[in-house]
């Protein structure tokens, strides 16, 4: 073996509390695609931080290139040659891509060069995208390939990819990982972070896996199970969502021609949308962040109003009914945002927990509370879903977002919904939890309830819904059985890659 | 009333001096903004820089030395916002309202043997040629210096926030401090800079009160003029041009109102009184705000 371009010697770094990353060490080839596994609070964060300059570690050393290389900030590990592309995007909705991309840069050109080179970089990776535009309003897989090409105009020696899949539909995913495969053929090494493990498998050839800070294992992902990398990440038997077969009941939700205005500027109008949701069936709605997800949530949660004939309930109108009213007669949802939306950060959970369970669990009398009920109330819920948490006077900034997901989710599923909408119920939430998590909603569709998961992650719709639908540009497609799709059709169904084929078009 | 009593091109003239002030104050304020602080402490700053200006011009006998000194007080003040705000993260809306109070009363203390007492003369430009053009010349260019620096300043904030990289950073920093700090920009510093020079600009507005508008010292003598300067800056949309335009519009209703006032019109003095506020509020409403940068107002710490 040659020199590694970048060796990592017994990087040690701890907060207050937690050692995040212990005696970490693992070499990263030229052109190699270095996978870096672990569930949330792994210490993977932390560790890629440390390699772009954000983190000072404790002890430990790593060269670059066989010289000591220790970036007091990003700027240095920029100039060294080691670019990173953010799982929150780190760009500026109002700027547009050519001033983006000049950010992320160390002495970057005038914005008319700048605007030339995005054009010749993204046509020789197949990243079609105008310099000229607003990042605001570029969809998920675009804003991607603005911290992409960000990365590339600076030929970096090491490409760190931290959760880049996670908002790409099936086609977006191939496009990028073309690009990947090229880069890596060109020298140039990627670290690469994902949840997806089939992911890993198709792209990686290195794999070092962190538990706890530590490294506990490598492997070649190409050879090795996703089941067996899983387990090596949870250092226990991996739990698999149980799904049982059971007739369809009646229809307990029917849209008829839900159509609604865009909310707010780089909002998504919704357009014409007609479905029935039955009792005990688990409805899966998949397509990319942008496309109107947040807004269908909104209509059925009752945050956003419409008329009233578009939403029935046991064949009732009740599309004018405030959020409250849909929780009294049992339509509870749970947004995807978990921060500020399905939780206030600096309330206690005992607080958030009565925000939206006082209504069913009749915490309140005459405008009164009830504290004590209302904390046994969060309690149950922290014992139900495993919500790691000294108790529930916390408040919920101070959980990490798996924990918190569990106890949104928690939390409107303990409340017995008939009908239960969630977005993203598992966005950033490690294996373990994940698997909890859609375990217990299809419990909750055992039980009779009508249960409607918004979610990009494809495999994951595809394991617990009973039926797929997708939506597009604010219009949803006829729902079909999940039993049986393939990802081409449901690429299909989710409207193809959003303007990829202008690369591949021959003149 | 006697409406020939008011002369269009003197009217036209007062308005630009008229307008200097806030102009100054909200110049600085935007760029403030555009990095992501919202510092409500504009009416302090700008009487802090009235009397430091006073004092220092009275005591070298120096004009320039005196708007010298009230940018330096102004930035000074501002510079207890800054280490407040940023590096003990308190709440910039009710820090900068402290500002204003302790502002206004640090002023009156420094100001006490200086009241009644006249500022050094500060004689306008005649600009050779252009000042002999007629009726333009007596409008744009036979005012004192301050005016065509305030003017210059609009005109360097535009081209630093438009064409710069530093104004590019800077607005980066006030959109998104989060992504500004994982690309490896220094939030605190660019926010201290820019507290500092808004600081400097209210102090020159302040100073341009008590040295040449008015020109001597008076207690509280900015009456406002801080909180015009604060919507200004809102209802510009954070845009330089819109921000110029709307300090004229301001400064030329003034103008017009005491113009009127004094000829006798019979409408009450205190509706006068209130138009240039209405107007300019309607006037930059019409035009249709803009998006305020993303990260105005909140605190940032770098954590993790």
């Amino acid at each position: 073996m040659t020199e590694p371009l970048l060796r990592l010697w017994g990087l040690t770094k701890a907060y207050p509390g937690v050692v995040a990353n212990k005696d970490v060490s693992f070499d990263i080839g030229r052109g190699e695609v270095h996978a870096l596994l672990g569930e949330n609070g792994a210490g993977k964060s932390t560790l890629v931080k440390t390699i772009y300059g954000l983190v000072k570690p404790d002890s430990g050393t790593m060269t670059l290139e066989g010289e000591p290389f220790q970036p007091a900030e990003p700027r240095a590990a920029r100039a060294a040659g080691v670019a990173m592309v953010f799982q929150h995007f780190s760009l500026f909705d109002a700027m547009n891509v050519a001033e983006n991309i000049a950010l992320g840069m160390e002495n970057p050109p005038p914005q008319a060069e700048i605007a030339a080179r995005v054009r010749q970089v993204s046509d020789q990776y197949g990243l079609p995208l105008d310099p000229d535009r607003i990042v605001g309003e570029l969809s998920a897989g675009e804003r991607q390939r603005v911290e992409i090409i960000r990365c590339l105009l600076q030929d970096p020696k090491l490409l760190i990819m931290d959760e880049p899949t996670s908002v790409l539909t099936p086609q977006e995913v191939a496009i990028l990982f073309e690009t990947l495969r090229k880069l890596s053929r060109e020298g140039t090494a990627i670290l690469y972070i994902s949840h997806k493990l089939e992911e890993i498998r198709a792209l990686c050839e290195n794999a070092t896996v962190l538990r706890l800070g530590q490294v506990v294992g490598t492997c070649d992902p190409r050879t090795t199970s996703a089941r067996d990398m899983a387990e090596l990440m949870v250092g226990s038997t991996l739990h698999v969502p149980h799904k049982e077969d059971k007739p369809a009941g009646e229809t307990v939700l029917a849209l008829k021609n839900l159509s609604a205005k865009a909310p707010h500027r780089f909002g998504t109008p919704l357009r014409d949308i007609t479905l029935q949701v039955r009792k005990g069936e688990v409805l899966g709605i998949g397509g990319v962040a942008g496309n109107g997800q947040d807004e269908l949530v909104a209509a059925l949660s009752g945050e956003m109003k419409t008329a009233k004939a578009m939403i029935h309930y046991k064949g009732q109108p009740i599309g004018h009914l405030a959020p409250n009213a849909r929780r009294k007669i049992g339509i509870l949802a749970a947004p995807e945002e978990r921060m500020g939306h399905a939780a206030a950060p600096d309330m206690s959970l005992t607080e958030n927990a009565i925000l939206t369970a006082m209504t069913r669990e009749k915490l309140t009398t005459n405008g009164f509370l009830h504290w004590g009920k209302a904390r046994k109330f969060a309690e149950g819920v922290i014992t139900a879903f495993d919500v790691r948490t000294p108790g529930p006077q916390n408040a919920a900034r101070s959980l990490s977002g798996g924990n918190l997901q569990k106890f949104v989710i928690g939390r409107e599923i303990m409340q017995a919904p008939e009908v239960l909408v969630v977005n993203q119920p598992t966005w950033g939430v490690d294996a373990s939890a994940a698997a909890a998590i859609r375990q217990a909603l299809l419990d909750l569709a055992a039980k009779g309830a009508a249960v409607i998961v918004i979610s990009q992650d494809l495999d994951e719709l595809m394991e617990i819904s009973d039926r797929f639908a997708a939506l597009n540009e604010g219009r949803l497609s006829a729902p079909r059985p999940a039993a049986g799709l393939t990802v081409e059709e449901i690429g299909l169904m989710l409207g193809g890659a959003h303007d990829m084929e202008v690369a591949h078009v021959d003149a | 009333m006697d409406l020939s009593s008011i002369n269009p091109i003197l009217l036209l003239a007062s308005l630009m001096v008229a307008a200097t002030p806030i102009m100054l104050a909200a110049i600085g304020e935007l760029v403030v903004e555009r990095a992501g602080v919202l510092n409500l402490g504009v009416e302090g700053m700008m009487i802090t820089g009235a009397v430091c200006g006073f004092v220092v011009a009275v005591g070298t006998n120096s004009p320039w030395l005196g708007f010298a000194g009230a940018a330096i007080g102004g930035a000074l003040i501002s510079m207890i916002f800054g280490f407040l705000t940023q590096f003990l993260l308190s709440n910039q809306v009710a820090t900068g309202l402290a500002l204003t109070l302790f502002g206004l009363g640090l002023s009156a203390l420094m100001g006490q043997g200086y009241i009644g007492i006249k500022a050094p003369a500060f004689p306008d430009w005649h600009i050779p040629i252009l000042g002999d053009i007629p009726v333009i010349g007596p409008i744009v260019f036979q005012h004192d210096p301050m005016v065509y620096v305030g003017i210059a300043l609009v005109a360097a904030v535009w081209a630093f926030l438009r064409y710069s990289r530093a104004g590019l950073i800077l607005r980066a920093v006030g959109e998104n401090h989060e992504a500004a700090h994982a690309l490896g920009y220094h939030v605190v510093r660019v926010r201290m800079l820019a507290i500092m020079f808004g600081g400097a600009c209210a102090g020159l507005g302040g100073a341009y009160l008590s040295l040449v508008r008015v020109p001597q010292w008076t207690e509280g003598m900015t009456a406002g003029a801080g909180w015009i300067a604060l919507a200004i800056v809102v209802f510009a949309s954070w845009r330089p041009g819109r921000l110029l335009l709307g300090a004229y519009l301001f400064g030329g209703v003034t103008v017009l109102q005491l113009n009127l006032q004094a000829a006798g019109a019979a409408i009450a003095v205190e509706y006068l009184s209130m138009a240039p506020y209405l107007a300019t509020i309607a006037v930059l409403v019409i035009m249709r705000a803009g998006r305020a940068p993303g990260s105005l107002g909140q605190s940032f710490h770098a954590s993790r």
